[in-house]
């Protein structure tokens, strides 16, 4: 089944090869700062990678530079075969319609002076359609991120954290894209919200067949959502492989150390998950 | 659950708070009399200069000198005349067109120039903002005065083309407050979020920052038009305007001369000068204040209702399973203890709906050298029930408690300096955002060694010396380094160790830490939890741990109390709680935790043995 499934589709959805990102430094004598040092890799359709860092490791880096939000350096992006990392606006715009974003903050990544209406159908409208077509599309898509029909005319502030952010991913598959890029989009939310918000993810995938390029923090998070992961650190991906096996029993020592510093919700459990991080610190580090 | 629940129960307040969040402004506005009376006068004027011709059949320019100084309220003068035998009225309502039209030149020209070129500025950045932030630096570097008597001087004696010359040497000020808000904007995630949703830069500019800079807009603008009817006022005075036109400047001139003869004149002039000035700047400060205030009231709305909604059901049954299950409920409680909360309610005055409660009947007690996790979701009122014990509620708070009791001292009844006594010195306190409780102007070393200095009288040196033990301790491992660094100059990870070396360095009983790890990458979390462990065991201190993540709570607490919209729901040991969860909230939140979830893998198997419609892409791709 595998093969042919390769043989079907050979190109993956999104390959990234090399890919080098600096920032401008402020100051003119400053040597640029390298976000990503050399990252590739690649993404299947309807299928979940992980990307998993601590903060300044680059993973929200490089969401943005697949989205075109971040300056690429050196390297190369392609979208359907189709190399994207330097693409002129226009260009860009007409690739909005397959790839979109969940950001991290529901609080400032929607705007808070428009309804859910406007938020939802703006991009529908850009792209073409009827005023009446986006908003038949806007009551699928409430109904789909299980928000009530009459969300519609109410303004972001109105909705709760989990709320907001179902608000958002609706806004993201508004043009049933291939891609959606969720950068830490359950990390600001309650336990509860974020569990549930979770698994609206999946059965989104599920249902449309949607890949996600899924950053967080959280090793659980992505044990969960994720098929594959790939850890980061300083800009480098240093370890990559199907995600049960990466965030169960991880080979390279720093994502052993990340897995064994998060605690679990069971005291036993946790100080034996506590001595044995205090070993592995403890020993001579071996990179 | 509080999301599910929310979407209920806010439903009924949205009706009526929908209307008042959208139309807010407008309403706010016309509830402050300030707000109203200005709006009336300013509307006055402009009617009165509108029909002018109505309102009197004289001619404000032609002299009469037949009528010079005639006296007021006679049929033809119903104000009097001025020196040449102008009408008084009518040159007050035709100097409100010259003065309102002033205004407006000068609005136009100045928002006209500094509007647009802020958006762009603040939104390109780069080359655009370089040169806008050149132009306006050399505009405003400019001295205003000098430049207008020369171009009146070339050109000629012209009050339009002054206003026009005016408005651009003040459109920097326009310039660099929209730039400054567009630049705020611009790091939005929601504009970020657009141009991935395929808006052009001219839509986005249009739909998302523009109406962002408009209420800026308008109270510069009001505070704009005001200067301009003062500098219309003031060329027509020095005699540099227009001369056939009326205006309040020119009747200012005239009557300034003829002051000792006829000083009545001088009053109307003044008058209208004065209140249109100042209706303008009224107006435009109540607009400040009604969006101000819509915003911090929108906040506390928002806060009550998350706590509104977080489920005010919590039945009298299950808090009997709380009451009963709880070691550190009143029944139980123990002579030893350190502190002791009972019945501890804590309100918040609202503006204009009911008072909201946020804590309510919260009892707990804590001993020597115990650790107690309170741990809730945001707005389960933990954080509030940890301020109440530091004495630091906001001022619209109003706390009540049965008993709260710190170390045999009745909490409430202290004085404010029997309480900055206590705080630092017997409490100690870690805070959720490490960099925002480090004063960034001064050194480390200089917060970290005054309040050893005032607490426990110790000279500078020993202080000095005291600190750089305790950095040591909380392992970092250059201290002199941390010691002379300021805030900026260290990670946030290094910061909290700073703030954990504060919260101990004056041996404190109690250490109350608030979400102390939130803020940080795992691995730092797991270094400071050791570290917050260690200096705990060392030192015998009390903590209380205000948290939502129960893998922290299992990693350090004793005794566990979770919270749920202003209540505890469930208190126990933490081996008790981890293994028998009593409560239907407490199971919920351990069921939603991420460790305990099936991987996808798992999910897919369990799925694919159903049905064969999922394929495992994960193999077709690594």
């Amino acid at each position: 089944m595998t093969e042919t499934q390769a043989l079907r589709d050979p190109i993956p959805l999104l390959e990234v090869d090399d890919l080098v990102v600096d920032y401008a430094s402020k100051r003119w004598n400053r040597a640029p700062f390298r976000a990503l040092r050399g990252i590739s890799l690649t993404i299947g359709r309807g299928e979940t990678l992980g990307l998993v860092g601590e903060s300044g490791s680059g993973k929200s880096t490089l969401g943005r530079a697949v989205l075109g939000l971040a300056p690429v350096t050196a390297g190369d992006i392609r979208f359907n075969g189709q190399t994207i990392s330097h693409l002129k606006a226009r260009h860009r715009r007409a690739l909005s319609q397959d790839m979109q974003v969940v950001f991290q903050d529901p609080y400032t990544s929607l705007n808070p002076a428009m309804t859910v209406n406007d938020i939802l159908t703006e991009p529908l409208v850009v792209a073409g359609d009827t005023r009446r077509d986006a908003e038949s599309r806007v009551k699928e898509l409430l109904d789909f991120v299980h928000l009530p029909a009459n969300s519609g005319q109410r303004l972001p502030r109105e909705f709760s954290g989990g709320q907001r952010q179902r608000v958002a991913i609706a806004r993201a598959l508004c043009r049933s894209p291939k891609l959606v890029v969720c950068d830490e989009p359950v990390s600001a939310l309650d336990l509860s919200t974020q569990a549930r918000v979770l698994d609206l993810f999946i059965e989104i995938q599920e249902r449309t067949g949607v890949s996600y390029l899924f950053v967080t923090h959280d090793l659980a998070v992505v044990r969960h959502i994720g098929h594959r992961v790939a850890v980061m650190r300083a800009g480098e991906i240093l370890e990559t492989g199907d995600a049960e096996k990466v965030t169960s029993s991880p080979e390279h020592p720093y994502t052993q150390q990340l897995l064994l510093a998060a605690p679990v919700p069971d005291p036993k459990r946790q100080a034996l998950r506590r001595i044995q991080r205090q070993k592995i610190s403890s020993a001579p580090a071996t990179v | 659950m509080s999301e599910n629940t929310s979407s209920g129960a806010a439903a009924p307040l949205l009706a009526d708070e929908a209307n008042v969040a959208r139309y807010g402004l407008f309403h706010r506005l016309l509830r402050d009399p300030v707000a109203v009376i200005s709006a009336v006068i300013l509307a006055i004027v402009v009617l009165a200069a509108v029909f002018a011709p109505l309102l009197t059949n004289q001619d404000p320019v032609q002299n009469k000198l037949a009528d010079s100084l005639a006296p007021p309220f006679t049929a033809a003068h119903p104000l009097g005349a001025d020196s040449v035998g102008r009408d008084v009225l009518a040159q007050l309502l035709y100097g409100a067109r010259t003065s309102l039209i002033g205004a407006v030149i000068v609005v136009v020209v100045c928002m006209g120039l500094g509007v647009p070129a802020g958006i762009l500025a603040g939104y390109f950045r780069g080359w655009i903002d370089s040169t806008g932030s050149w132009i306006s630096n050399a505009l405003m570097s400019l001295p205003a005065i000098v430049v207008l008597l020369v171009v009146l001087a070339r050109v000629g004696r012209s009050t339009p083309l002054a206003l026009a010359v005016f408005g651009i040497l003040i459109a920097p000020a326009a310039f660099q407050l929209i730039r400054g808000s567009v630049r705020a904007v611009r790091e939005e995630l929601y504009i970020d979020a657009a141009r991935v949703s395929g808006l052009s830069n001219a839509r986005i500019m249009g739909r998302h920052v523009l109406p962002v800079v408009i209420a800026p807009s308008i109270i510069q603008g009001s505070q704009f038009a005001a200067a301009g009817i003062g500098i219309e006022a003031g060329i027509a005075f020095l005699g540099l305007g227009t001369s056939d036109h009326a205006s309040w400047g020119l009747m200012l001139n005239d009557a300034s001369q003829n002051i000792f003869v006829a000083p009545s004149l001088i009053v109307w002039p003044t008058i209208a000068i004065v209140t249109t000035i100042m209706v303008f700047t009224l107006l435009g400060n109540s607009v400040r204040d009604a969006l101000t205030g819509t915003t911090t009231n929108k906040k506390r709305r928002s806060m009550g209702a998350r706590v509104l909604t977080g489920g005010s059901s919590t039945s009298a049954a299950s808090r009997e399973v709380a009451q009963q299950a709880s070691p550190l409920g009143p029944t139980s409680r123990t002579t030893d203890a350190l502190l002791v909360v009972e019945g501890l309610k804590i309100t918040y005055a609202a503006q204009d709906r009911a008072d909201k409660t946020v804590v309510h009947d919260v009892s707990l007690s804590l001993r020597k050298g115990e650790i107690l996790g309170l741990v809730g979701e945001s707005g389960s009122g933990k954080s509030q029930t940890a301020f109440a014990v530091l004495g630091l509620l906001p001022g619209a708070a109003r706390m009540n408690a049965t008993s709260l009791i710190f170390n045999g001292q009745e909490l409430p009844k202290l004085s404010s300096e029997q309480w900055n006594n206590l705080r630092g010195r017997q409490i100690g306190y870690i805070p959720q955002e490490p960099m925002s409780n480090l004063d960034p102007s001064y050194r480390i070393g200089f917060q970290l060694t005054e309040p050893m200095r005032h607490h426990l009288q110790l000279s500078k040196t020993a202080a000095r010396q005291e600190a750089l033990r305790l950095l040591a301790r909380v392992g970092i491992s250059d201290p002199q380094r941390v010691f002379d660094s300021y805030p900026h100059e260290i990670s946030g990870g290094m910061a909290q160790r700073v703030l954990i070396a504060g919260a101990v360095s004056c041996n404190p009983e109690l250490l109350i830490a608030d979400e102390p790890t939130t803020a940080l990458d795992v691995t730092v979390q797991a270094e400071v939890l050791d570290l917050i462990r260690d200096l705990q065991s060392e030192r015998h201190m009390a903590v209380l741990l205000v948290t939502h993540n129960f893998g922290v709570v299992a990693d350090l607490c004793d005794q566990v109390a979770v919270m749920q919209a202003g209540r505890i729901v469930e208190a126990a040991s933490a081996l008790e709680l981890f293994a028998n969860p009593r409560h239907e909230y407490t199971r919920m939140l351990l069921d939603s935790t991420m460790e305990n979830a099936p991987s996808r893998r798992q999910m897919a198997l369990s799925q694919w043995q159903g049905s064969d419609t999922q394929t495992m892409n994960q193999d077709a791709i690594s």
